[in-house]
């Protein structure tokens, strides 16, 4: 790992890898995860799946199925006439069992609670729905076409306060939501150009794969429902789950234990409407896990098409971009109306374009429903721009380096017009990574390398609340909203706290994710965390503090001098440390002083967003023409990170969001058949990178303290996925001149591409 | 119902008798009858790793090894490498380096690097990346891992001059 600091030296122990706060547990098996919980009393669910794409339900029949010894229910949309069935973050269009009519194959129709998993299976199997078949639209080319079967009859609420300021345009019945971003004079842009590229591009139908499968167990008690959920979200499940049961929000108490890899796949609602309904029915408390494979029929990544021209000065500076993006968001909106808003922001890139004309429609198709994965939009959009951007730069005969270094923003400089101005060095960065690749010597003979890079507009929303809670004993325990989900959220929170309150990191306890027991954050996503949460915690620390220098005049000052200290109050010089002054201040058993702090859309966090994520990736490959396979031989990214509290945690987020555009980048795609069946719908066929893919990489930190978080932070851990797809396509094409414009890059694919190239084609 | 059946195991290091029905896997018995809930289930298919143990040293996905052919044969999961409260320089590498996130595929990938490390107490990086390719994670890209099992390997031979 290299750093290049420029950022003041924060204080201990910040920008120490002190070790995972998570460490002994993860290793040794104690760590609990919501699929290791059980609860007493528990019963298991099981769901009976649509095996149609597309299809009336006529009826159900669940009898054989109830006569089954160990099956407690068997409940279908009939049996929910007292529970608002319809969810979803952006457009409540999603049942949370089929209402009638099934979407895509997989989806939920029947619920089964038994005594135990087994018995809950055979039931499935006794389930008897007779289905009338419906047109089918698998495509998002055939979902738009004339006459095309309309997917969603009903008409869906829009959700408030989930990310759209604006109400969603739709311009087509299965167009779920119409994102456009524009400004400047396109025509202007594009009529005086030196030099157009235009082009199509496709990236894949992708599954995060989470290796904890979805996961939930309900409990209702006195009025009050208990969920434990593998969920990164679980204020905003607390919600949907108080509108679907029409319970007040505090009602309802969402805990998450520790969650088994998320990348945004657990963001949102999922089962827990289910289950909770599920647990209604049976009066008992219920567990429903998902097998992988009914996970990946749950929720995937949004494959895209794209068609994008970009229109340059004959000095390769950029005068204007348009581009058309269809997202295939499957049955259901889920987040995906977000993750277009996003692709259609992100697709210009990080630089700086007069004129910008870009449509995103997320378009409902009788697939599995798609929503927020890592990168939201940008790695679709950036892989289409990034290629153009070599395009261009070979048209003009210029440095793929030299034509990204004259278009990228300054420091400071807005994208487009109303954002916060680049919190970046990016002409920096594009050097580190070209540095590290030895980009000004030439290649080995058959070798290509590239560099790509990205921005994207993060952090989510700003609001965000912590308390800091100091004890009788000067002990600290924080407790956060936000959910560690393999970030390390845990381990980097603790050192914020840590560092404010001047005590050392083993006296810090941090609490997380239980809606009844810490306050309230709005998500776990978008990399906003060590920066916003982070924030919340240093005001928390604050108010802490403040209010210990206070109870210290009060209680121990007899008149004398007070003034702040590390970890402590200096009283007429005398150190006194928190606990000292907590008892002093109760002046009696125990007692304790509690911080709050509120991060909100003002003051330093107004301006949106609240800060850019950057990435910038370097690659060489090298290509076996006899069968198409590329070799990465060399994987190079830059951690953009204006502080890294944590650098090994920083570093390992950097390889694995970069290791996960290199799978889909390579060989991960989600195929389904033009009648609606799902090819690669497990683990042996959705292929992720293994170890033994690995490329040798480089990690680079960069810290100027330029985030809008503590210590100059701001977030990491998507960007160096999203630019790497573009980075090894460009490679591949000045290894072998072949133009790559459909991810994944299989074999087959690089194989016929170079054949083309070798007919003259 | 199928028949229930007797089965006697010994399970890091302790010997227990469990009833079981023929079809339960050792995943689901290890898991849900013994309460180790270490070893994770995740693909179900034996791609994964995540619910890789050791069957008399072997490592074996416990997803579709019944349970009852490990009966009379000792099992080792997770829960069973440290002893004494003390981690085992393959657990402590992995906290040294980071070597995971969420922890998920964890007692699976340090399951299969204990039996790599048994039969090849000094692999080469190369052996490493071969007795690690069956076990998925899909949060660290991997090098943390590889760099731990190296570690542990280095601080056993260290330790142990003689081997």
């Amino acid at each position: 790992m290299k750093r290049v600091t420029t950022r003041p030296a924060p204080p201990s122990p910040i920008g120490e890898s002190v070790p995972r706060r998570d460490g002994v547990a993860k290793v040794t098996g104690a760590a609990r995860f919501t699929s290791d919980l059980s609860v007493p009393g528990m019963a298991w669910a099981k769901i009976v799946r649509s095996p149609y794409p597309h299809a009336r339900i006529r009826s159900v029949d669940t009898s054989a199925a109830r006569a089954l010894p160990g099956v407690i229910a068997a409940v279908s949309a009939a049996d929910l006439a007292d529970v608002e069935i319809y969810y979803g973050h952006a457009l409540a269009d999603h049942p949370l069992i089929a209402d009638g009519v099934v979407r895509y194959v997989g989806e939920a129709v029947v619920g089964i609670v038994a005594e135990d998993a087994a018995t809950a299976d055979e039931a499935v199997a006794l389930v008897l729905i007779d289905y009338e078949p419906l047109p089918v639209v698998i495509t998002v080319e055939a979902a738009l076409a004339d006459g095309a079967p309309i997917i969603h009859e009903r008409e869906a609420a829009q959700r408030p306060h989930r990310g759209f300021e604006e109400e969603i345009e739709r311009d087509h019945p299965n167009v779920c939501s119409l994102s456009t971003q524009s400004y400047g004079d396109i025509d202007d842009a594009f009529d005086g150009a030196h030099l157009v590229v235009e082009g199509d591009f496709r990236y894949p139908i992708s599954y995060a794969y989470a290796m904890e499968p979805y996961t939930a167990i309900a409990e209702w008690s006195d009025g009050g429902l208990t969920v434990w959920s593998s969920c990164q979200h679980p204020f905003m499940v607390r919600e949907d789950l108080a509108n679907c049961f029409s319970l007040p929000q505090s009602r309802v108490r969402v805990i998450v234990p520790f969650v088994g890899g998320g990348y945004g796949s657990k963001s949102y609602t999922k089962i827990e409407p289910l289950t909770a309904a599920l647990a209604l029915r049976a009066g008992r408390p219920v567990k429903l896990a998902l097998s992988i494979d009914e996970s990946i029929l749950t929720t995937r990544g949004d494959g895209a098409f794209i068609h994008i021209a970009s229109a340059f000065d004959a000095d390769g500076r950029l005068r204007g971009r348009r581009a058309e993006i269809a997202l295939d968001t499957g049955a259901y909106a889920e987040n995906s109306p977000l993750v277009g808003r996003k692709a259609a922001n992100r697709i210009a890139g990080p630089y700086r374009i007069p004129a910008v004309e870009v449509t995103c429609r997320v378009i409902y198709t009788n697939t599995a429903p798609a929503s927020s994965f890592r990168g939201f939009g940008a790695p679709q959009g950036n892989f289409a721009a990034e290629s153009q951007m070599d395009e261009a730069a070979e048209k003009l005969g210029l440095d793929p380096l030299e034509i990204r270094r004259r278009n990228v923003v300054a420091p400071g400089e807005a994208l487009w017009p109303g954002v916060r101005g680049m919190d970046a060095d990016l002409d920096a960065d594009l050097g580190l990574v070209a540095e590290a690749l030895d980009w000004w010597t030439p290649p080995a003979a058959g070798h290509g390398r590239a560099i790509a890079i990205s921005a994207s507009d993060a952090g989510s929303e700003p609001v965000t609340t912590s308390l800091v809670r100091i004890s009788a004993d000067g002990s600290v325990t924080v407790t956060v909203g936000s959910t560690e989900i393999g970030q390390g959220s845990s381990t980097v929170l603790a050192q914020i706290a840590a560092a404010e309150m001047g005590v050392p990191l083993d006296r810090v306890q941090l609490l997380q994710s239980d809606t009844s027991a810490v306050s309230y954050d709005r998500s776990t996503g978008a990399s906003r965390t060590t920066t916003l949460v982070g924030l919340a915690i240093q005001s928390a620390a604050a108010d802490a503090r403040a209010q210990l220098l206070d109870a210290a005049r009060d209680a121990l000052a007899n008149g004398g001098a007070v003034e702040p200290a590390p970890g402590g109050v200096l009283v007429d010089g005398v150190h006194h440390d928190w606990g000292a002054v907590v008892r002093a201040w109760f002046a009696g058993a125990g007692g304790e002083i509690v911080g709050r702090g509120y991060v909100r859309k003002a003051g330093t966090t107004q301006a949106m967003p609240s800060f850019w994520e950057i990435g910038c990736v370097g690659v060489e490959v090298s290509v076996d023409e006899a069968t198409g396979q590329i070799w990465v031989k060399h994987l190079v990214t830059v951690g953009d990170v204006g502080c890294a509290i944590n650098p090994q945690l920083v570093e390992s987020q950097d390889l694995g969001a970069a290791i996960m555009g290199f799978g889909m980048a390579m060989r991960e795609e989600l195929v389904y058949t033009p009648d609606g069946n799902l090819l690669s719908g497990n683990l042996v066929e959705y292929r992720v990178p293994r170890a033994g893919d690995i490329p040798p990489f480089t990690s680079i930190l960069a810290e100027r303290g330029d985030g809008v978080g503590v210590y100059g932070a701001k977030g990491g851990g998507e960007g160096s996925l999203n630019p790497v797809a573009a980075a090894i396509a460009n490679a591949v094409q000045r290894a072998t001149g072949v133009r790559l414009r459909q991810a994944p890059f299989t074999p087959e694919r690089v194989w016929r591409a170079l054949q083309e190239r070798d007919a003259g084609g | 119902m199928s028949e229930i059946v007797e089965l006697n195991l010994a399970v890091n290091g302790r010997s227990r008798t469990v009833l079981v029905e023929p079809r339960e896997t050792l995943a689901d018995v290890l898991r849900e009858r013994l309460g180790l809930t270490g070893l994770k289930v995740s693909c179900d298919v034996q791609v994964c790793g995540a619910c890789t143990v050791l069957v008399d040293g072997l490592a074996v996905s416990a997803c579709t090894y019944l349970a009852v052919d490990a009966g009379d044969h000792e099992v080792l999961t997770v829960e069973g490498l440290a002893r004494d409260g003390e981690l085992s320089p393959l657990q402590q590498a992995f906290i040294d380096v980071a070597a995971f996130q969420c922890g998920f595929c964890t007692p699976g990938m340090l399951m299969a690097a204990t039996a790599l490390l048994s039969d090849n107490p000094a692999p080469t990086r190369e052996e490493v990346v071969a007795g690690i390719d069956g076990n998925l994670c899909r949060c660290t890209g991997y090098v943390p891992i590889i760099e731990a099992v190296l570690a542990a390997a280095a601080a056993r031979t260290a330790s142990r001059p003689d081997r």
